[in-house]
């Protein structure tokens, strides 16, 4: 399989330098939205992956998710319960959000694949968000578990969006055994911890062929924008919406941070410099 | 007859099948499925698949959740 992702931005700082480029949104023929994010040939104008955890309610989660613009949205799988009220599924389906079931909540590759089988049957969807934890406390992934369950996922013909460390060699031995994304952590999920080692994020990005998507960590933001900046592909956030103390304005915070983080990493920002650099005419 | 259904130790009679056991907890099985003794069964086998004695029988669905 060849891949054709080519990443924004990402050209050495010296190309930059001399010959000035116009931003692709500004060249003759580009379209706003013309930037899509591509996971297995499947192409999304958004790039803001939402969970649905935490809501308060199924009404504010509807909304929060509207105001977030997302197209791909986390589902977890659970025994059914007589009394549950309203379904998740329904508003998801309502408005036109792929769902995207995820393995949370196993601990060993054998669960994920169990789960992996159940919710491709529940949701007919061969994708998958494989989760494969190592403890409750801090739900870290178990780097041997997640790469056993990824390659038998894919084996199956999964197609596998792994919740993984923020480590450049897990994500490239994912990428190898034929995930179709990496979602590396800013920080543990849920904590709001922001993105923790930005310097392992680049080299994940580096070296990635596939979409990276920052998955956990983040809590406000400018940490959603920072990801982007950083040159990830999308943002994977629940918490931060769900558990904001106004959810759906923060949705639409996390849209707007999304979208600028990614437009700034395509502008290419200026070089850090030690000292000023006039930004008036000398006087003369 | 005995199954375990979500977990739970339930008495059903004989020869009743997944399809009677996932409508007893839900009338919406669009987006649920089924474990019979954690092997998947289709939802195209529902109505022919019939459960045993002391079968463990999970019926799942999306919740919130990620």
């Amino acid at each position: 399989m060849t891949h054709t992702h080519t990443r924004a931005g990402a050209e050495p700082a010296a190309d930059r330098v001399g010959a000035p480029r116009r931003p692709a949104a500004q060249r003759p023929g580009a379209q706003a939205g013309e930037d899509p994010l591509v996971i297995a040939g499947c192409s999304f104008t958004s790039r803001l992956i939402t969970g649905t955890g935490g809501a308060p309610s199924l009404r504010v989660l509807e909304d929060a998710l509207a105001a977030s613009e997302t197209e791909l949205t986390t589902v977890a799988l659970r025994r059914v319960s007589p009394d549950a009220e309203g379904s998740v599924w329904d508003v998801l389906h309502r408005n036109g959000i792929r769902p995207l079931p995820n393995t949370a909540g196993c601990f060993t590759a054998g669960d994920a694949l169990r789960t992996a089988r159940l919710a491709r049957e529940a949701l007919e969807t061969d994708w998958i968000k494989l989760e494969v934890v190592a403890d409750e406390r801090t739900l870290l992934p178990d780097p041997v578990e997640l790469l056993d369950a990824a390659e038998r996922l894919v084996d199956e013909g999964f197609t596998v969006l792994p919740y993984t460390n923020d480590d450049p060699v897990l994500a490239r031995r994912l990428e190898q055994v034929g995930c179709a994304a990496v979602m590396p952590l800013g920080a543990p999920i849920g904590s709001g911890l922001g993105i923790r080692n930005p310097h392992n994020i680049e080299l994940i990005v580096e070296q990635a062929e596939v979409p990276v998507v920052i998955d956990a960590g983040i809590g406000t933001a400018s940490e959603a924008a920072l990801a982007m900046e950083l040159g990830c592909d999308a943002v994977m956030l629940a918490t931060a919406v769900t558990r904001a103390q106004d959810p759906v304005l923060m949705a639409g915070a996390m849209r707007d941070a999304v979208n600028a983080g990614r437009a700034a990493r395509r502008a290419g920002r200026i070089p850090v410099r030690r000292y000023a650099q006039a930004s008036s005419p000398a006087v003369d | 007859m005995d199954v375990i259904i979500n977990g739970e130790r339930r008495a059903v009679a004989p020869r009743t099948t997944v399809e009677e056991v996932v409508r007893s907890l839900t009338q919406e099985p669009g987006g649920v499925a089924v474990a019979l003794n954690d092997e998947v069964v289709p939802k195209a086998g529902w109505a022919t698949t019939e459960v045993g004695e002391n079968d463990s029988i999970d019926v799942l669905t999306a919740v919130q959740g990620g």
